[in-house]
This record gives C-alpha cells, structure tokens and sequence, in this order.
C-alpha cells in the first residue's frame, strides 16, 4: 500500500520541505529571540554593524515569514494538492527547482540583510535581483500548483486548494507592484514610488502578505490537515464557500489601516478601517468551521496532541482576527498605533495562529511522510504547552506595554503640559521588555524539542523496518 | 453524486475549472488595491501644494540647493542630506523611529506640527515608520545640536540614559562616494525628483571630505523644516 503511494505521489520534495521548515522554525525564532534581547539589553548589539538591531530585525522576519512560512507553506501545499486530486505533480522537476530556489533565496537573504543591502520596505526589505528570483521561483510554484489540480482525477477542486491558489495569485500581485524599483548599482536600488503613494502600497502589501501568505495559505493548510487528524469532515461546507470568497475580497482593502491619522487621505484609512470590521464575520466564520469540524470527536483532544495544536491554533486566530479589527476602529488605533500592542498582534497571529497550525500539520506530514508514529508523542506535548505558554507571556508582555506606552505619551499633568518624556516611557518598557525575550526564548525552545522530536522519527523510521499499518489514501 | 450540485451553479462551475476558478479570484483580489491605490496618484486633494503651493520651494532658473533657506518649502535634499538617509535607511532607523506627526495635542507638542503628505513626496521609498520604539523624528531637524548628534550617534546612552538605540560607532569610518552620490541623484531625477544637471554635477565635491556621520546628521538636522507653517491654515481639510 505505501509501496504505491509513494509511486503515485511525489513525496521526496515535501519531505525536503517539511524538514526545512522545522530547521527554519528553530532559526527564525532563534532570530526573534535575538532582537527582542537587543531591545532589553541594548549592550547585545555589540557596536557591530552585522547585529546590530536594525539590521536583525528585518533577518528575523524574513526568515520567520519567508523561510519558515514559506517551506512549511510549500510542503503543505504540494503534499495536499496531491492527495486531494489524487494525482501526481504536474512536474516533480520544477517542484524541486522551486526548492532549491526558494532555499537559495533565504540563504541570499542571510548575506544580504545584516550587510545592510535593503530596499527600505518592511517585508520587503530584500534588493532587485533577489526580487526578481523570488518573482520567478514564486511563478513556477504557483504554475506546477495549477497545472497539478488540471490534471487532477476528482471533480470538484478540494476547499484547500482554493486558498492556497488565493495566495499564490495575491503575493504575485503585491510582490511586483510592491517591488517596483530603478537600480542604481548591483545591489541598490530605490522604489518608483514616493511618499504617501508608496505608504499605500506599502501596507496594501504589509497587510495582504499577513492576509494571504499569512492567513489564505495557512487556512488552506487548516482546511486539509484539521479533517484529516480529526477523521471527520469539514464541519460545513457553505460556511466554507463564504468564508472564502469574502476573504478573498474583503481582506485586500485592510492595508489603509495602518494609516489612519496619517497624511494618507482621510477617505482611504477610513475605508480600510470599516472593510477591517466587516472582516470579523468571514474569518470567525473560518475559524468556527475549522473547531466544529471536531464535534462528535472533542475526546480526541486528550490523547491527539498534533490535534491540540490545530485546535489551539485555531482559537488565536479568532482571538487576533477579532483583535485585528478593534485596533482598526479609529479610536483605539490612535491609541495603539506606533505601539508595542501592534507587534504583540501581530505575535498572537504569528505565534499562536502561524506557529501553530504549521507545527500541527508539520507532524501530521511528518508521520504520513515517513509513515510512521512520532518518535516521543510526549515530546509532542512538551513542544505544545512551550508553544502556548510562550506565546501567551509574549502577548501578554506587549498588551501591558503597548497600552502603557500610548497611554503615557498622551498623559497631562494638572498644569496641561506632558507628564512623561518619551525617554521615561523607553524606561518604562524594560520590564516588559525582558518579559518578552522570556516568553520568545520558551517558544524557541519548544521548536528546538519539535526539531529533536522530528529528526528521531526520521531516524527510527528509515534504520527501524516498517511495522506501521499503511496510511490510508486520500 | 458526481453531476450534483451542491451549491449554486456558479459555484459548482467555479469548483469544476481550476482556470475559471483562476480568473474570477484574478479579478476579486485586484478590486481593493485599485480602488484604494489608483486615486491617490491623480485625486488633488492627496497632495496638500495643490491648494497651498507655498509649501513647496519655488526654485527661479540658477539657483542652487544650497540657495534655499529653512521655512522657504519643500525641496529635494542636498547631496549630503540625500547620502544621510541611504545611511539611515541601510541601518534599519525606520524600523523603531517613525517620520509621521498626526494631528493629535499631545503630538503636536511632543514633536510639532502634523505632517503633511507633500513633505514626504520626494522620499523613494517613504520612512513613515510603523513604530515608535523610539521617539518621531519627522521634525527632529534644529532640536539638538550637530555635536549632540555625533555624541548620541556614537553612544547614545552617553547623553540619554534610558536609551535602547545601537551604538553607531562605524558611522564615522566610512567616507562617502561622490559617484555614489552623483548616480542616487541620477535615478531620483528619472523618478521625477526635480535634480538639475548642476546638483548633480556638483554632488561630488559638496560630499567631498565627508563621513557617514556627517551625512545622517545632515540628513537629521533638514528633517521638518521644510515648511513653515501657518498656524491659521488647515493644510488637511
């Protein structure tokens, strides 16, 4: 039965995937863990120029987004693709040139950010010619996708792939427009826009690469492998087809809302801010399909730990996309704009949503993959109550300064003059500061106890013979 | 079961055909971005000189950069200015410091006027941040001294105590290349930056002898003083 699944499908380049995301998980967060102690022991710079924070941070997210994200995204995707049209790739080449693209993109990444070679652009820090491969290696990714359901042997395409297809065409679209930029020399060059245009296309990309690399891909993850570890079917299928198309249109206009009070027209931020309310109804939707999808079977939740995560996974989306929307209604994004609360949001989603949902469906590869059990389910365990603890102490530690922070920099004392410089509110942050790096360093460890767990299933798996009963076929 | 419809039969065309399923979510994913992006390259109202041009620099034929004076509007920066912000930039500054005022009391006295959009309009890319980890500095120019500027560059906890800001010892080692300067001037004047080919043919020798410190501090030191406001004028109605 394995014998020929393994003949059917193209398993090897998802097993590259797989493994690379666990390695990049343990590197990304390592990354994160590294700048959020810079900020509470600045002495951790070391006055040189490659550690320094600046530089660090944009290394941080791109490897968390595009190397993590991206592989654990990628594996998920041609895994899923091809159980669900019950077909081959289209090309086991181009899936493997896409591979060895991708990674070798992140590894430009690695050489090219602490050098200080940016383009300036949160997200999109990374310069021309690497732009251009990530355009090409993203266009062949996307291509193998759409020609592998062409041909696939079902009728209907499975909602999964819906998503994922959502993302591959947004990121195209934001990468390039995003990206526009005149060279000046092999590894500079300045963006075509200028000033508050470019603000808009800016956190039109910012806000859709959360949206759609972020939550479109990840959702399409959540759609295959929450069923699959749960043996039950999507809790309902109408909730799934509007949940899709109005992500699909809504989630696009949300990017005007990191503008608000800014020079960006009044009329834009505004219409980003009441799109971002609206956007509670399709992503609850979502995220209420993904957890009832469990009723009948909630028992599972004691002893399937790859389930907990899904689940848990699903309850921070709900929290951050209902946060989401609350810091977009004017008066409160007054408030926690330019704060910390912004960056803890953001963590609620990465870490809680993200993280989560990826490590979940990672074990669930893992053990299809190598068709075999984990090495230590208990370890499995371990990695879930790091995961959540870690993430919860670093939300909690950004609530508390983020609220603090832009309550101290509006405060007035009784003679109506500013109660704080901004330099009392820095001192202020340091507890929550540390906090925050404790709270990242358990999350990191626990991906350093998911990386462990994973390389002895893959060694027991190809030393042991097999005794495992066969996975089923999709 | 295969023939049957489970939802409309839209829907069920859409599920059967990957490329009709292409181009319908083709088109939906493209609706937000136009309507939110296209008007702001031809609606007036976005750029504040069309009602009030006197915030922007009125340059007569002749004149150099170095001929304007601070509060006379907005200009493209000095050479030096220019070769700041690439340092600024490459350091990742944007990152913990924004370079937008909105039009709130307590940020209007903490940092002065709001900002306005025709401010940033020759920045490729803009630097209105997302983050405050340190303090705005839309306005910055004129508050501190160059030599405060140098000390805090250096070793910023030497003159602020609370600071988490790098050390930026390096700056100072690394002079800057008038060729360099010359070319970023070039691809910012075919991106609409109204350089002349005097600035640029000066742009050498006015970077001539001159570090990276010197250069951000320029940089700092221009920031927000562009315009001179008018109290009485509402420039955002």
């Amino acid at each position: 039965m394995q014998q020929t699944l393994a003949q059917k499908y193209n398993f090897e380049v998802v097993k590259a995937f797989t493994v690379m995301a666990v390695i990049y998980l343990v590197v990304g967060t390592l990354l994160g863990v590294y700048v959020a102690s810079e900020l509470a022991w600045p002495v951790l710079n070391f006055d040189t120029p490659e550690l320094s924070f600046g530089r660090l941070r944009p290394l941080h997210t791109n490897a968390v987004i595009f190397a993590f994200g991206g592989c654990a995204l990628m594996a998920a995707s041609f895994y899923s693709v091809q159980r669900t049209c019950s077909t081959a790739l289209w090309s086991n080449g181009l899936a493997w040139f896409v591979f060895w693209g991708w990674n070798a993109i992140i590894v430009s990444a690695v050489i090219t950010l602490p050098l200080g070679l940016t383009q300036g652009k949160e997200y999109a820090e990374l310069e021309w010619p690497i732009d251009i491969a990530i355009a090409v290696v993203w266009l062949a990714y996307s291509f193998n996708f759409i020609m592998t359901i062409a041909r696939r042997k079902t009728t209907h395409i499975y909602v999964s792939n819906w998503f994922f297809l959502s993302m591959m065409i947004m990121i195209t679209y934001l990468h390039v427009v995003n990206s526009l930029s005149i060279p000046v020399s092999a590894f500079k060059s300045y963006s075509v826009f200028s000033g508050v245009q470019d603000a808009m296309i800016q956190w039109w990309w910012g806000h859709n690469a959360v949206g759609f690399y972020l939550t479109a891909g990840f959702l399409g993850m959540m759609y295959y492998f929450v069923p699959k570890q749960a043996g039950r079917p999507v809790f309902s299928y109408r909730l799934s087809v509007i949940h899709f198309w109005a992500l699909t249109f809504g989630y696009v206009w949300l990017g005007a809302h990191h503008l608000q009070y800014t020079a960006l027209p009044d009329w834009t931020g505004s219409l980003g801010a009441a799109v971002s309310l609206a956007m509670i109804i399709p992503s609850w939707g979502g995220a209420v399909n993904g957890m009832m999808t469990l009723s009948g079977a909630w028992d599972k939740l004691r002893t399937d730990y790859v389930l907990r995560f899904l689940i848990v996974s699903l309850a921070f989306y709900a929290m951050s996309t209902f946060e989401g929307p609350v810091m977009s209604a004017k008066t409160v994004n007054a408030l926690s704009h330019y704060t910390d609360w912004g960056i803890g949001h953001v963590h609620s989603g990465a870490l809680g949503w993200v993280g989560m949902v990826a490590a979940g469906s990672l074990y669930h590869l893992v053990m299809k993959l190598w068709n075999t059990e984990m090495y230590s389910a208990r370890l499995v365990n371990t990695h879930f109550w790091m995961a959540t603890i870690g993430a919860v102490i670093y939300i909690i530690a950004m609530w508390v300064s983020g609220i603090m922070q832009g309550l101290m920099w509006r405060e007035y004392d009784e003679f109506g003059t500013l109660t704080y410089t901004f330099a009392e509110s820095v001192a202020a942050m340091y507890p929550y500061y540390v906090m925050r790096a404790v709270g990242g360093l358990i999350y990191w460890s626990g991906a350093v106890v998911m990386l462990y767990n994973v390389v002895m299933t893959i060694r027991q798996a190809s030393t042991a013979p097999n005794t495992q009963p066969a996975a089923a076929a999709a | 079961m295969a023939n049957q419809i489970h939802s409309t039969r839209f829907q069920d065309k859409v599920e059967r055909n990957i490329f009709v399923m292409l181009i319908v979510t083709m088109l939906l994913l493209s609706v937000g971005g136009i309507v939110e992006i296209v008007p702001l390259f031809y609606l007036k109202d976005t750029m504040e000189h069309n009602k009030h041009p006197e915030v922007m620099w009125q340059r007569q034929d002749g004149q150099s950069l170095n001929d304007w004076t601070a509060g006379a509007g907005v200009r493209p920066y000095k050479p030096l200015e220019l070769m700041g912000r690439e340092v600024y930039i490459r350091e990742g500054c944007y990152l913990c410091h924004s370079q937008m005022i909105r039009p709130f009391r307590d940020e209007k006295e903490r940092y002065g006027h709001y900002s306005l959009a025709s401010e940033s309009m020759y920045d490729h890319p803009f630097q209105w941040g997302s983050k405050r980890t340190g303090p705005d500095l839309a306005r910055v120019g004129g508050k501190y001294s160059d030599d405060w500027h140098f000390r805090h560059l250096r070793a910023p906890r030497d003159v602020v105590a609370e600071s988490v800001m790098p050390n930026y010892p390096w700056l100072e080692t690394y002079p800057v290349a008038g060729q360099r300067t010359a070319d970023t001037m070039s691809a910012m004047r075919t991106l609409g930056v109204p350089y002349t080919d005097a600035d640029i043919t000066s742009a050498a020798s006015e970077v001539t002898g001159k570090n990276e410190l010197q250069a951000v501090v320029a940089y700092l030191q221009v920031l927000g003083t562009m315009v001179k406001f008018d109290n009485s004028v509402d420039y955002r109605e």
